[in-house]
């Protein structure tokens, strides 16, 4: 790719992780994508009120319950960041 | 020979008259440029004198303040100073301004003085005669203006050489080359300054032998062209000698020159170039083709190789004085640090002005990368002289000021001791005439602004607020409108709010003002927040002291109720009344001033007060209805028009108040002259007519239909058909109507200019009018016919573009005879030679054939279209246009009239025809070979299409893959997809893209239908996609992705998942048009395979070790997940094993069962 198109290439890609949540670059780790992956799945139990009927379901816990799981479980849905490394 | 009384014949030609007029004109201009015209590039020389009074403006530092009280030290420069300057260049303004009063008061007396002298005054006289009678008696002559004092040792010299006169050196160079001075002597020597004449007195170019020297800097070779010359020996004074030979020795003497006379001086020219030390001329090689070349007066040789920066596109001979260090060779070794970062920086500059693009663009970033290496100091010293350069051209300004732009980027606050001296020369930007030069400017203040902060603009730009020039208080108030525009009006209204109310100098007020005026223009609605504080701030400037911050007041209020319509009327209550009172009070520029404010507040107002305050100012209006002001009257119809838009003001009222007025003041010839009047009156007039109605406005002018003056009667028709084309022509009864008919048939026959204005209103009235025309229809068409037959080619032209405006109505009214006489008329007429007329008649034609239908046209379609075949061939677009669209619509409606070889013939012309540069006549061409298809059958159209892919002209190729596509559209796919197929195996390459073009278009065009074509194309995409060669891949991948979308949902996810397979190595590839077409037929793949599929692609390159891998990966997946977050939750891979420490990556809830 020449130098131009990387640049606009970049400035574009940042364009678009500003836009889109969930989107992903080089160095993306997997917590990054594993975290963006539990929140869509989330979003997907509660979007659709089938799905979360059969969480409830299985789970026997009421659908209110589970909405409220969910929605409460997007805020670090793996846990807390992974400490960095230095190097 | 011709009989005796017979007029004689001219027995020569010669050229007319008015040409050799124009050579003699020529010749009489001496120095005539007929390229003058083209070539002003140069600013300066383009741009008015208010424009170049830029050059007169006093940049200086100004010191960054806050950074330093930061650091607790003392500055110069600062606020304190630049006032301090400022009450300096004030003084001295007003010093000089005292000195040339005086000068020109007693020059005037001085010239009253030498009127008296015209017959010497008798004194003088008989100090004349003594003079001659002393040197009667003497034997010897007496030196004439050697006073009594002089020294002997002067009549000494003298009596050495008896005979030679009384001339003497120093005598001529008191007085005698004063006196003889005529505009002779004006050569360039005068303007290079004396000091060069006097020390090289009698050297010219031409006295020197070339001597081989050691090489000097290019500047003097550049000093010593032609332009530059320092002495001309034809034109130099007479010496004393030659005088003497001259003039007899006795019995004259010289006058002295009477007293109060001053010597004529030649205006200094503006060269900033630096004297040469050493003049003369040096040849820098031994070349005597170069010395030749200069000898004789040809441009001198401008270096375009400069060492250390290479080749550049021009060198001009300023830039020398500019570049002048490093123009030579020099021993780097020697430079101090400080000095090679200025060469660095000057050879940077040099390469971004000079240079050829590429070499710009890598200088332009290196100077952007090491700016704050440089440091703003030198930067800014080297930048800022350049630019305000009195040569600089367009381009060299532009990229300079790009310069400056990208390098604030990187200094930040390092600028803040530049600011006013980059203001200097950027402000001047704000009122170029040249809208991109504006913009620039903005950009630059306003990045220049966001830099140094609010604080430090306003200490910098205050001293000028009430500078003594205009001009600086100008360009300084829309500076500073575009710092409120960067840094939000909020920031600067507390300081706008103190200056407008300034009670040191009236100048501040004024410049306030029109900085708030200045906002409202550049910002528009962005004011509305803060409409009422900026309202309050200037509303006191209506009653000021002075009138012309009284009238810049008005226009500040004028601009703000522009930029805030059609809200905040509150916002001006404060106002209203002074306005009112005002428009009573004033007169002139003033009052026209007020009305232009009233009149952009009256549409913000409730119907109610609109009508109101509308009655209140059309009293004044209809008084200044009479000025002769050009400014005022144009005022006053913007008011009008303002006034007559709103709402609260009634037909009735307009109607009775102002309509009499309005058309006994504006509706006379000499409004038409002009063409901004004309503009305006019209503009005017048919917003009344929105209110008064059709018949009220139409029947006071129609009469004027058949005026004397054709610019009026444009005027008038241009309003007529404006008025009925918004309104409709319902309003208007039988009577006006045969006037209406009547004034604009005689307008349309008187015409002599050649526009579209009678034109236009003749089609708008016709149309308009619709089936009442019946009657008169006869009439127009015989005027139409008679037209046709004109020996002016315009007029025929207009007849015809009438006849196509026309056609729809005469069919209404059921005219068909008319229509066929028409027709055939314009059909004899197919002939014609002038392709602009050609052009029209066909469209006439086609018009014609368009509501009358192929089958009843007359002349038949088959006659009509083998004419037209051969006219296909010429080359005139309008010709092309007409005849393609007619032949289109033929071979869409009637085709079967026609016979086969007809069609084929027009096949092969059709083909030229896809090589037309517009592309309304390609898309034209391409549709017929559908239509043309249809009818015949597609093979033959086809293999004629086919074989066009051979052809060496991309654009035609690329034309018949679109018309393959049409046919295979039009005719169904399975009609070409074969052909395309076996054409596939041509070795030749360009056929094989284009067959594979043609596929693209064919899978775009026919979509789900591509289902049934899939699996027969799959051999074809495998070769395309493994072939080596590159646009291969490209067009095979855009095929994938048609053919992706079109069986979406179809069933084909087999052969897909093929192709699938295919395009997925490509990704990789770095040429932009194959990554986006590969990209855009993966992204297709998500909508047919589903995304799943692609995610498990995808998932191999995610975390891959090599970057670039991943980049292209990622990429991939973005994509997918934009399409398809959602759908993508199931095929998420499961990362339980991943786990570690607090963070979990188990997704439990989806593995789930009941």
């Amino acid at each position: 790719m020449s130098s131009e198109l990387r640049y606009t290439a970049n400035t574009q890609l940042e364009h678009l992780h500003a836009r889109y949540t969930g989107t992903g670059h080089a160095d993306t780790n997997i917590y990054e994508w594993a975290t963006h992956q539990h929140r869509d799945m989330c979003a997907s139990i509660v979007g659709h009120p089938p799905l979360t009927s059969y969480l409830a379901i299985a789970d026997g816990e009421s659908i209110g319950r589970i909405k409220f799981e969910m929605t409460e479980r997007m805020l670090q849905p793996c846990g807390p960041p992974p400490a960095k490394d230095d190097d | 020979m011709s009989a005796p009384n017979s007029p004689r014949l001219v027995d020569s030609f010669t050229a007319p008259k008015d040409v050799l007029k124009e050579f003699e004109d020529l010749a009489e201009e001496e120095d005539f440029d007929p390229f003058a015209d083209n070539a002003k590039h140069q600013i300066a020389a383009r741009q008015s004198d208010y424009h170049n009074r830029r050059f007169n403006r006093q940049a200086n530092e100004s010191a960054d303040v806050f950074k330093a009280a930061e650091e607790g030290a003392d500055v110069e420069g600062g606020y304190k100073d630049a006032m301090r300057l400022q009450m300096l260049e004030k003084e001295e303004e007003r010093v000089r301004r005292a000195i040339a009063e005086k000068e020109k008061k007693e020059k005037e007396e001085g010239i009253d003085k030498a009127m008296l002298d015209k017959t010497p005054p008798a004194a003088e006289f008989e100090a004349a005669e003594k003079l001659l009678q002393e040197m009667a008696g003497s034997k010897r002559k007496r030196r004439w203006d050697v006073s009594e004092s002089s020294d002997d040792k002067e009549n000494q010299d003298i009596s050495a050489k008896p005979d030679s006169g009384e001339w003497s050196k120093e005598a001529l160079d008191q007085a005698a080359p004063k006196k003889r001075r005529s505009r002779w002597d004006a050569t360039p020597a005068e303007a290079n300054g004396a000091a060069a004449i006097a020390e090289t007195p009698k050297r010219s170019r031409w006295d020197q032998a070339p001597a081989p020297e050691a090489p000097q800097p290019m500047a003097q070779i550049i000093m010593n062209a032609p332009g530059f010359m320092v002495e001309d020996k034809h034109n130099r004074y007479m010496t004393d000698e030659e005088l003497n030979v001259l003039l007899p020795s006795e019995g004259y003497a010289i006058v002295p020159p009477p007293p109060g006379y001053t010597p004529l001086r030649a205006p200094l020219q503006p060269f900033h170039t630096p004297a040469p030390e050493s003049s003369g001329f040096h040849i820098q090689e031994g070349s005597d083709a170069a010395a030749i070349a200069a000898a004789q007066g040809l441009a001198p040789e401008l270096p375009t190789e400069i060492p250390g920066v290479g080749s550049l596109a021009f060198f001009k001979a300023e830039d020398a004085a500019y570049f002048a260090k490093i123009l030579k060779e020099e021993d780097e070794t020697q430079l101090t640090v400080d000095e090679m970062k200025e060469r660095k920086i000057m050879r940077l500059l040099l390469k971004i002005k000079n240079g050829t693009p590429p070499v710009r663009k890598t200088a332009l970033r290196q100077i952007t990368d090491k700016a704050r290496e440089f440091g703003a100091g030198p930067l800014f010293d080297k930048i800022l002289p350049l630019l305000m350069e009195r040569t600089l051209e367009d381009q060299e300004r532009h990229l300079l000021v790009k310069v400056i732009d990208r390098v604030l980027y990187k200094l930040d606050d390092l600028v803040r001791p530049y600011v006013h001296k980059i203001l200097v020369v950027i402000e001047p930007l704000l009122i170029d005439e040249d809208y991109y030069a504006r913009v620039e400017g903005r950009e630059i203040i306003s990045n220049l602004s966001k830099a140094a902060g609010l604080a430090h603009m306003i200490s910098t730009m205050r001293p000028d607020i009430d500078h003594a020039d205009e001009y600086v208080r100008n360009t300084t108030a829309r500076a500073f409108s575009v710092v409120a525009s960067a840094l939000g009006i909020p920031a600067l209204l507390p300081f706008l709010k103190a200056v407008c109310r300034s009670k040191k100098s009236w100048q501040a007020r004024h410049t306030g003002i029109r900085i708030i005026q200045q906002i409202a223009i550049m910002m528009g609605c962005a004011v509305l927040p803060h409409l009422r504080n900026l309202v309050d701030a200037i509303a006191h400037g209506l009653q000021d002291d002075q009138q012309k911050v009284r009238t810049m007041t008005a226009l500040g209020i004028a601009a703000l109720a522009e930029a805030a319509a059609p809200y905040g009327i509150e916002s001006f209550d404060n106002v209203l009344k002074p306005l009112y009172a005002g428009i009573r009070k004033h007169r002139g520029k003033g009052l026209a001033a007020f009305l232009k404010a009233i009149g952009f507040i009256i549409p913000l107002m409730d119907p109610e007060y609109a009508s109101y305050y509308t009655k209140e100012v059309t009293v004044i209006l209809i008084r200044e209805f009479q000025t002769s002001d050009e400014e005022m009257k144009k005022i006053v119809l913007k008011v009008i028009n303002q006034c007559a838009a709103t709402d609260g003001v009634t037909p009735q009222y307009i109607k009775q108040d102002i309509l009499p007025e309005f058309f006994k003041a504006f509706w006379v010839r000499r409004m038409a002259n002009e063409r901004r009047n004309y503009k305006q009156v019209v503009e005017t007039t048919v917003e009344l007519a929105q209110k008064a109605g059709v018949a009220e406005i139409v029947g006071r002018i129609v009469n004027d239909l058949k005026d004397d003056a054709e610019t009026y009667r444009k005027m008038v028709m241009e309003t007529i058909t404006k008025v009925i084309a918004s309104l409709g022509a319902s309003d208007i009864d039988d009577r006006l109507q045969y006037q209406l008919l009547d004034g604009a048939i005689f307008a349309f026959q008187s015409q002599t200019s050649e526009d579209q204005v009678m034109l236009d209103g003749f089609g708008t009235i016709v149309n308009a009018l619709g089936l009442r025309v019946k009657d008169n229809l006869p009439q127009i068409v015989t005027v139409v016919l008679y037209r046709l037959g004109h020996k002016s080619a315009k007029v025929r032209q207009q007849a015809a573009d009438l006849t196509t405006r026309l056609a729809v109505v005469i069919k209404q009214c059921e005219e068909d005879v008319l229509l066929s006489k028409l027709g055939l008329v314009l059909f004899e007429q197919l002939g014609e030679e002038y392709p602009d007329t050609l052009g029209s008649i066909i469209a006439a034609e086609g018009a014609i054939a368009n509501v009358v239908g192929m089958t009843q046209m007359n002349p038949p379609v088959k006659d009509l279209l083998p004419r037209l075949t051969p006219i296909l061939r010429n080359r005139h677009e309008k010709v092309q246009e007409a005849s393609i669209n007619l032949i289109g619509r033929i071979a869409d409606r009637g085709a079967e009239f026609v016979p086969a070889r007809e069609w084929m013939r027009i096949c092969f012309e059709l083909l030229d025809l896809l090589k037309a540069h517009k592309k309304a006549i390609r898309r034209a061409a391409v549709n017929s070979f559908g239509y043309i298809a249809k009818s015949l059958g597609p093979q033959d159209v086809l293999s004629v299409l086919l074989t066009n892919l051979r052809v060496q002209e991309r654009q035609s190729r690329v034309c018949s893959t679109v018309a393959i596509a049409i046919v295979a559209e039009t005719c169904g796919p399975f009609t070409c997809i074969p052909a395309i197929l076996s054409e596939y195996r041509t070795a030749e390459l360009n056929v094989r893209t284009g067959c594979l073009k043609a596929l693209s278009f064919v899978f775009e065009y026919v979509g789900p239908q591509s289902a049934y074509y899939c699996d027969s194309v799959v051999t074809m995409l495998e070769d395309a996609l493994t072939d080596r060669d590159l646009v291969h891949r490209q067009t095979a991948s855009t095929i994938v992705k048609h053919l992706a979308l079109g069986v979406a949902g179809l069933g084909c996810e087999d052969s897909m998942l093929h192709l699938m397979n295919l395009v997925w190595p490509n990704c990789f590839e770095t040429s932009p048009h194959v990554i986006g077409a590969v990209m855009d037929a993966i992204e297709a793949m998500r909508v047919t395979l589903g995304p799943g599929v692609l995610m498990s692609y995808t998932l191999q390159g995610l975390f891959h070790p090599a970057r670039k891998v991943r980049e292209v990966y990622w990429r991939v997946y973005n994509a997918l997940y934009l399409g398809a977050a959602d759908a993508l939750v199931p095929f998420y891979p499961d990362l339980s094993d991943l786990s570690e420490g607090q963070n979990v990556y188990d997704r439990s809830a989806l593995q789930m069962f009941i």
